[in-house]
């Protein structure tokens, strides 16, 4: 088996007997990226010189056997809204093209402690605005199963690099789905973890409220071991919670007397019928496992999408102010004064979706709306989290389905703005209500992958971890792609 | 026709933190521009901000000392506007939910004693500052930023339109002055910005229920500009009643100090230009009741109190306790003599205010940082009753405690400063001068009774001031009356 196809246990044990140095291990990653990134575009830079500083490092801490962690000389992709000291961080846009970060993110600064190797930024959608990795400034990122198609988003770099085995390990964030639905579209693993545990210290932010920086990976373990290694209070973030970090233990095999809840609106909607059936397959494993299915409601889920929007893109609105081309970043050349210094380099620095997505929330925010629309959206916003309350006191997890179709042609839905916002229908719940939510790949439909989404009580990311393991090793490594 | 003016202010004060309300970086002033800067204080991409404790504890503070209403929930908002000097595009405020409501400051005007209510105290963080190369933003070449000030932690107090005068409003900014400055929250300094305000005032005819059109009045920088600028827009809208043409819509004004004039900025911006809304970065500082007992617990007692009980408990005159009682460090320092010196408190007031302040600006330090213990004045004043040493001596002795902080006793002892009250030794020294000044007892004898001090002051003289006067004076009249006879 070549590394690109190796599970991170299989990488690890490679290093720690020196059958490969981390240093052999980055350049053998580095160069299946030359290979495959031309076509796919998942990285919008590739730091080369620093990921094989930092495998020399990790080399010498596995020479001295010290300090050697689950991530020690492992590449990984950080998707390109999480600050990097010193290597450009650009979120995708025009505006920060060329922006270098004088800090590391919180999350960055555990990964480079635990001797991780990061070898590059990944695409995403500008400002992570988006599901289909289309409106980046540095262009589109392709799925690759099908290059014809989108690998999702807005963390579609990152899903992309991880399937195609440019990195067996990337970070992505979600606000509203930005790591299921494109690790749903490229057929692997990824962890939208409880608001508050991961901290945001550095994630460039869409919305406040709703942002999560999450792992994705190819396996559950995988993805648990780096969901491990980047949570915890930071003191840096107030809206972490001061928890003892978990123990990562082997995820116990047990799933007998769990009950999992199948909320009977995540059905309802036009349910792609190939997916609906992958579903039911896997209700099917679980309630041979021992797991009891119990069909919960969700009323307020209904309203989910519309509440989504107002709040984030009223955040966003705020969170975007400050790039006004006075201290970094893009700044318009076309300026006499201060007004049309902030004008022009907004106009010209921001792509179409952001800018809408500014104007609207820059409305919902005005007096005439704040109430009607923001206020209402923070209330229904409310009731959804008594929802969930209500339906977790009859289960232990949820299982939704994480998308509706599965990966559309690219440019094929660019116009079509309702059914983009509305794609996102299955995700934005988890974000909304802080609850940790994973997707693992469960089959494919036609050659393209098919994401399945758990949902648990906020902290029970453990839980999401044992369901999403037992239903890998029963269904056995999805593939696809061009490896 | 009699009019009545209507003041409400809005003040804001510097809190005297060692660092920022949302990150680390120090409050030092002054520094080198952008030295005291970090990326949560520059609002760099990604970068949030942590509340600093202390100045949650000192909004707290100022609420318990103004009499307001603490809240349980202490939450923040954003206030969005675009501006160079703000980083962020918008500043941590707290709009919806401020720290204190409710409030009031009590004060003797002239007109007599009464409550100035307080609205709301509010924290939030400082913007940079912009130094433009011309008159303004718009029309200079280029304008240089600093954000050593980012996010240096305010509170804003806003009191309900209660202030009657020009004379009112300045008068009540020197007593939140004085509390501010007692209780810690802020150094409280003008010319540093530290202490800032902005004043809503109309004018109605008096009798009139209705409040007329106001406008708010900013860039006061003294205590005497507040009094001269609100005196000048008073008399302003006043002529506009007279001529029917009252303000039409409220306006902001600034005051010119050179030309003494308030001068039009524009007009009142609307609350929805800002679009207020709950900082996502920042969950609600639980405010409980420990908290605010552990607070309330070590506050001093303020100045009106202490005002009132110098008045009450130690005879002082009015003008000596309000003086005294203005500022902590002094009234420590009164309230310890007093506690060694069992003598009359006017006389330690007299020192204090006297010798003491004259000495302290003539050296230009502040009263913390005097050389002289409290003990030390105590122990002096101790020996002056008992007559060891003349009172003139004393302010040679209260000079050399100042500068070296020695005790009193010590310095007598060691300059030979005892007052010499041995009557053989003075009868002496009496008729030695005598002797010298035949012409003086001429004058004297003669009705000329200034001759006399003359000779009491050469008396002193021969003794280097050590003589008891009052002896001196006995023996010199006793001869004078002898060669009389
Ligand atoms: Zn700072």
């Amino acid at each position: 088996m070549e590394i690109v196809e190796m599970s991170l246990g299989q990488l690890r044990k490679l290093l720690d007997n020196k059958e490969i140095s981390a240093l052999e291990m980055t350049k053998g990653f580095l160069g299946h990226i030359a290979q495959l990134d031309p076509e796919i575009n998942a990285f919008i830079t590739i730091t080369e010189e620093e990921a094989l500083f930092a495998a020399r490092e990790a080399d010498a801490r596995i020479a001295k056997k010290e300090g050697i962690t689950p991530l020690t000389g492992i590449p990984i992709a950080i998707k390109d809204n999480i600050c990097t000291k010193g290597v450009k961080t650009t979120c995708g846009s025009k505006m920060l093209a060329n922006f270098i970060p004088s800090y590391d993110a919180t999350v960055v600064t555990k990964l480079k402690q635990a001797g991780a190797v990061l070898i590059g930024k990944t695409n995403l959608d500008e400002f992570a605005m988006g599901s289909s990795t289309e409106s980046s400034y540095f262009g589109l990122t392709r799925n690759p199963w099908d290059l014809k198609r989108i690998p999702g988003g807005s963390s579609g770099g990152s899903a992309a690099a991880v399937a195609a085995g440019m990195v067996p390990l990337a970070l992505g964030s979600d606000t509203g789905g930005s790591i299921r639905q494109p690790a749903a579209f490229c057929g692997i693993f990824g962890l939208k973890p409880t608001y508050g545990r991961v901290s945001r210290y550095g994630l460039v932010p869409y919305a406040s409220s709703l942002d999560q920086v999450g792992p994705m990976a190819r396996t559950a373990k995988d993805l648990a071991v780096l969901y491990h290694n980047i949570s915890g209070y930071d003191p840096l973030d107030s809206t972490t919670v001061p928890l003892l970090p978990e123990k990562v233990n082997d995820l116990p095999q047990g799933l007998k007397g769990l009950r999992f809840g199948i909320p009977c609106e995540s059905y309802d909607k036009k349910i792609d019928p190939g997916i609906k059936e992958k579903l039911l397959l896997v209700a099917d494993l679980l309630e041979k496992a021992g797991c009891i299915p119990v069909e919960v409601s969700l009323p307020s889920l209904e309203y989910a999408a519309a509440i989504y929007y107002l709040i984030a893109f009223a955040e966003a609105s705020s969170n975007l102010a400050r790039y006004d081309g006075v201290r970094y970043g893009y700044r318009s050349e076309e300026q006499t004064d201060m007004i049309s210094m902030f004008r022009q380099t907004r106009e010209e620095g921001f792509g179409r979706e952001v800018k809408r997505r500014i104007l609207l929330g820059t409305c919902f925010l005005t007096p005439e709306y704040y109430e009607d629309y923001y206020l209402k959206a923070e209330k229904g916003r409310a009731r959804m989290k008594k929802d969930f309350a209500r339906a977790f006191l009859e289960c232990e997890f949820m299982l939704t389905p994480t998308t509706t179709v599965v990966p559309n042609i690219i440019r094929e839905k660019t116009d079509d703005l309702l059914s983009k916002y509305l794609s996102e229908v299955c995700t934005v719940a988890a974000n909304l209500t802080g609850i940790p939510a994973l997707t693992f790949p469960c089959g494919c439909i036609n050659g393209l992958p098919v994401g399945a989404q758990l949902m648990a009580r906020a902290g029970k990311e453990e839980t999401l971890f044992r369901v999403a393991s037992f239903i890998e090793g029963e269904l056995g490594v999805v593939k696809g792609g061009i490896r | 026709m009699k009019y009545e003016t209507i003041i409400g202010l809005e003040v804001h004060v510097e809190l005297k933190t060692d660092s920022k309300l949302c990150c680390g970086c120090s409050t030092k002033f002054p520094a080198e521009p952008n030295t005291l800067t970090c990326p949560v204080c520059l609002g760099l991409p990604g970068a949030l901000p942590v509340l600093n404790k202390k100045a949650i504890d000192l909004g707290i503070t100022a609420g318990l000392a103004l009499n307001c209403k603490i809240s349980r929930e202490c939450k923040f908002d954003r206030k969005q506007y675009f501006y160079p000097d703000l980083p962020k595009g918008y500043q941590i405020t707290q709009f919806y939910a401020p720290i204190c409501r409710t409030g009031w400051l009590k004060k003797e005007f002239p007109t007599g004693r009464r409550r100035i209510r307080i609205t709301r105290i509010h924290l939030e963080e400082e913007a940079g500052r912009s130094y433009h190369s011309g008159a303004g933003i718009i029309d200079s070449d280029y304008s240089l930023l600093d954000y050593n000030r980012s996010s240096i932690p305010l509170i804003e107090i806003v009191t309900a339109p209660d202030l009657r005068s020009p004379r009112e409003a300045k008068e009540f900014m020197e007593e939140l002055k004085i509390i501010l400055e007692y209780t810690g929250v802020s150094d409280c300094k003008m010319e540093e910005g530290s202490l800032r305000c902005d004043a809503n005032i109309s004018v109605r005819r008096q009798g009139d229920r209705e409040l007329g059109k106001r406008a708010e009045v900013k860039n006061m920088n003294s205590f005497r500009a507040v009094e001269a600028a609100l005196e000048y827009e008073a008399k302003r809208q006043i002529e506009l009643l007279e001529q029917n043409t009252p303000l039409e819509s409220e306006e902001t004004r600034a005051w010119d100090e050179g030309n003494r004039e308030t001068v039009f900025m524009r007009f009142k911006e609307k609350a929805y230009e800002y679009r207020y809304f709950p900082d996502p970065d920042l969950l609600p500082v639980i405010i409980n009741d420990d908290w605010i007992k552990g607070i309330r617990n070590k506050l001093p007692e303020l100045p009106n109190s202490k005002r009132e009980r110098y008045i009450q408990e130690f005879r002082l005159p009015k003008d000596d306790a309000a003086l005294i009682s203005s500022s902590k460090p002094m009234a420590e320092f009164f309230e310890a003599v007093l506690k060694d010196y069992s003598g009359e408190p006017k006389n330690v007031s007299n020192w204090i205010i006297g010798d003491l302040v004259r000495l302290i600006n003539q050296e230009k330090i502040e009263f913390h940082q005097i050389k002289l213990k409290p003990e030390a004045l105590g122990q002096m004043l101790k020996i002056l009753d008992q007559g060891v040493i003349s009172s003139k001596i004393a302010k040679t002795v209260f000079e050399e405690m100042f500068y070296t902080g020695n005790k009193p006793e010590i310095i007598i002892k060691e300059q030979g400063l005892e007052q010499i009250s041995d009557v053989q030794l003075i009868q002496e020294i009496v008729v030695k001068v005598m002797a010298d000044h035949p012409q003086s007892i001429q004058d004297y004898l003669s009705g000329k009774k200034k001759a006399k001090s003359f000779l009491v002051g050469q008396v002193m003289k021969e003794t280097k001031g050590k003589a008891n006067p009052g002896i001196v004076n006995v023996l010199l009249e006793k001869e004078l009356e002898k060669i009389k006879e």
